[in-house]
């Protein structure tokens, strides 16, 4: 599946490694959450990046003492409509303070692609060819945003303001 | 009015620009019809029975005569000559095709009219009072608010796909013409000790197969809060409300699963990180939107002109005043609400003439302002009073004076069978037929405020849990039943009917509404105590004895 990050089209460098395969010695994999529990202690250990994969069902506050060990999250859309991960990625940017890149994954269509930017989300793993291809159009199409969000865009009503308070959007 | 300027109208042409591409996806099969499904709703599109139904959200109630006149000119060109106003302070066309649509709502864009978050798994439109601005009862416009989480609720790129839809009203009188209680979020704005507004938060109310009126969470929320609150409202639902079966996914659900005393810690806990941040209102914000509302230019004018008191000589004129016509908070004007509801028509429809005529009739005589309520009646908020006579001869003529606001004939009706792919029975044609019983004047008069409230399936569109009467169809053996329930309100006392008894089968339908009625004045304490008011005194027991005896 094509990968954006900040609008332009990567290759993916992380590997998916299900529970019951072993880990690839050198390079950066992407494992479920349920190993990263389990062998927490053991990947601090591990010269390669880890990057992780939050289910959308588990409060995000519990991976805040684990932020210091990632070097991706990835969170989780099973359907396009179950949009608990937009929460989500708004905390762990907003509330827990996470700088690192941050994917949305499962089924991801071209009509989200400014929520999920809004929202927090640098990296979008697009289910179609043609969505990917389309993110500038999709990303571009609002030239005004009603409320404030994680975005550095100004709300509306800052921007009739004519200003923006420092520290505010 | 809230005057859109030109960021409003560049977002409308975006968002239309939006829907046209998604329409040209979902024809050439790039998008399949599941993919389509909620990106049409959020614009108001549904697939109904026979055709799509374009909904179009009428902010906290508010129209001009161009918007109600470009609905009009949509009614025509689109659809077939008629619109249904609903009880969410919109209207409904009932027939586009879809290849159309993105033209109709381009036109409806030019005037600041639109479909958004009108459906779908989002915040929907914002409801509020319909005489919001005029009348002297409230502490402030709840307009205003109103407009405040519009802004924030538009294509929030967080909430745009909630576990299931929701609702939010508003009131800031104390009789609550809002229905606040029984909506996902209900905000009573009043002032405490000390003077200062602020919210009363009410959440987890609703009705649908599941009903509840809402819990108090806060008894006072300073205004400035208001979007961080709603914001950790919505937070705490969209993380935790369920999502693995969709009748149990909407907000009232969490609440009365874990508690209101549960629900409302987390939510404080989600407050209390975010209330200083970018949501907080400040005064200079607070009054940048309310700049954006005009008020007309009322002048000081009698309160009881001439030509009234010479016109209140005829009685069908005193009639239609006594029920259509309420106090202004500017002496010498008046409310006046527009009766959806004539004998025997479907309630809440109206002609596209009509429309054109009522426009007409606000610019007339109303500052060119309408509004319209949840009881799927229209209103022109601000009439001077010395023109009441000339509004209601131009009404009158229009088949548009039927004196029966508030009274039985006033029924609250979903479409239906007839139109809707839920429907169990049909509801327009129930409405019809109690309305045809009881259309005479003096006997509608003598019977005083009573609300019938009729759905034609459990999704409750029709709010029969909340009716003085509610009928609510259901379906046995291909056959179209009816349960009645006695008892509910929807205002600042709101409850939920009882059950009188066993479903009757249609045809029975009016005759067991008429035996209700004549209980009800063997029964009442004199000509003063409203039906309701009778119902709560006594509960069901003597109706269901006396109806069920007949049946």
């Amino acid at each position: 599946m094509p990968l954006i990050e900040n609008g332009k089209l990567i290759e993916d460098r992380f590997i998916r490694v299900s529970d019951d395969e072993a880990l690839p010695e050198g390079v950066a994999v992407l494992i479920g959450i349920d190993r990263f529990l389990k062998e927490a202690e053991m990947l601090k250990g591990r010269k390669a990046p880890v990057g992780v994969i939050w289910p959308n069902n588990r409060p995000i506050a519990e991976i805040a003492p684990y932020l210091g060990q990632l070097s991706l999250i990835a969170l989780v859309f099973p359907i396009f409509r179950d949009g608990r991960a937009y929460s989500q990625a708004r905390l762990l940017r907003e509330r827990l303070g996470w700088r690192g890149p941050l994917r949305a994954t499962g089924n991801v269509l071209r009509d989200q692609f400014l929520l999920m930017e809004r929202s927090g989300f640098d990296q979008i793993d697009a289910v179609k060819e043609a969505d990917a291809e389309a993110f500038d159009e999709a990303v571009h199409r609002y030239t005004v945003f009603y409320q404030p969000a994680t975005d550095e865009r100004p709300s509306l009503l800052r921007q009739r303001l004519g200003r923006t308070v420092s520290g505010v959007r | 009015m809230y005057v859109y300027d030109e960021f409003d109208r560049a977002f409308l042409a975006e968002r239309v620009a939006e829907f046209r591409d998604q329409v040209g996806r979902r024809l050439s099969g790039a998008l399949s019809e599941d993919e389509f499904k909620p990106l049409r709703l959020m614009n108001g599109v549904y697939l109904q029975l026979h055709a799509y139904m374009l909904r179009i959200a009428i902010p906290y109630g508010t129209l001009n005569s161009d918007q109600l006149r470009r609905m009009a000119h949509v009614a025509r060109r689109y659809d077939r000559g008629y619109g249904h106003f609903t009880t969410r302070q919109n209207i409904q066309f009932n027939w586009i095709k879809l290849e159309e649509l993105p033209e109709a709502m381009a036109a409806l864009a030019e005037v600041g009219v639109h479909g958004i978050q009108t459906s779908g798994n989002c915040i929907r439109n914002v409801t509020t009072d319909q005489w919001a601005g005029a009348t002297p009862e409230e502490c402030d416009d709840p307009r205003l608010w109103a407009e405040i989480l519009r802004q924030y609720s538009t294509l929030h790129p967080e909430f745009t796909y909630l576990p299931r839809k929701f609702k939010i009203a508003i009131t800031a009188a104390d009789h609550d013409r809002a229905a606040t209680k029984v909506h996902d979020i209900g905000l009573r704005l009043h002032r405490n000790d000390q003077g200062e507004l602020g919210f009363e938060v009410l959440v987890g109310g609703g009705l649908g197969r599941t009903p509840f009126v809402g819990k108090h969470i806060r008894p006072f929320l300073p205004v400035r809060d208001l979007l961080s609150y709603v914001e950790a409202i919505m937070r705490v639902y969209n993380q935790y409300g369920r999502r693995d079966n969709i009748y149990k996914a909407r907000i009232k659900i969490l609440v009365h699963e874990i508690g209101a005393e549960e629900f409302s810690k987390a939510v404080e806990a989600e407050f209390a990180a975010t209330r200083d941040g970018a949501l907080r209102l400040t005064d200079e914000m607070i009054e940048e939107i309310r700049g954006r509302f005009l008020y007309p230019d009322f002048e000081p004018l009698d309160d009881q002109p001439a030509a009234l008191v010479e016109a209140l000589k005829d009685p069908l004129f005193a009639t239609w005043h006594r029920n259509s016509v309420h106090k202004h908070k500017i002496p010498g004007y008046s409310i006046v609400t527009i009766s959806l509801k004539p004998i025997g028509a479907p309630p809440g429809d109206a002609t596209a003439d009509q429309m054109d005529l009522i426009a007409d009739l606000a610019d007339d005589y109303g500052f060119r302002e309408i509004r319209v309520g949840h009881e799927q009646n229209l209103c022109l908020p601000n009439v001077a009073s010395k023109d009441l006579p000339e509004l209601w001869r131009r009404l009158d003529a229009a088949g548009l004076a039927t004196p029966n606001v508030n009274h039985i004939s006033d029924i609250i009706a979903c479409p239906g069978l007839d139109y809707c792919a839920l429907a169990n029975a049909r509801a327009i044609p129930v409405a019809q037929e109690i309305a045809k019983r009881f259309s005479d004047l003096d006997r509608s008069r003598g019977i005083g405020r009573l609300h019938i409230n009729i759905s034609g399936c459990i999704n409750a569109c029709g709010h029969h849990h909340v009716g003085h009467i509610g009928i609510l169809g259901v379906e046995k053996n291909g056959q179209e039943f009816y349960q009645i329930t006695l008892g509910g309100r929807a205002d600042e006392q709101a409850q939920l009917g009882t059950l009188l008894g066993p479903a009757v089968p249609y045809e029975q339908v009016p005759s067991l509404i008429e035996d209700v009625v004549d209980t009800y004045m063997e029964l009442r304490a004199g000509p003063h105590e409203l039906f309701i008011d009778t119902v709560t005194r006594l509960g069901v027991e003597p109706f269901k004895e006396r109806v069920y005896a007949a049946h």
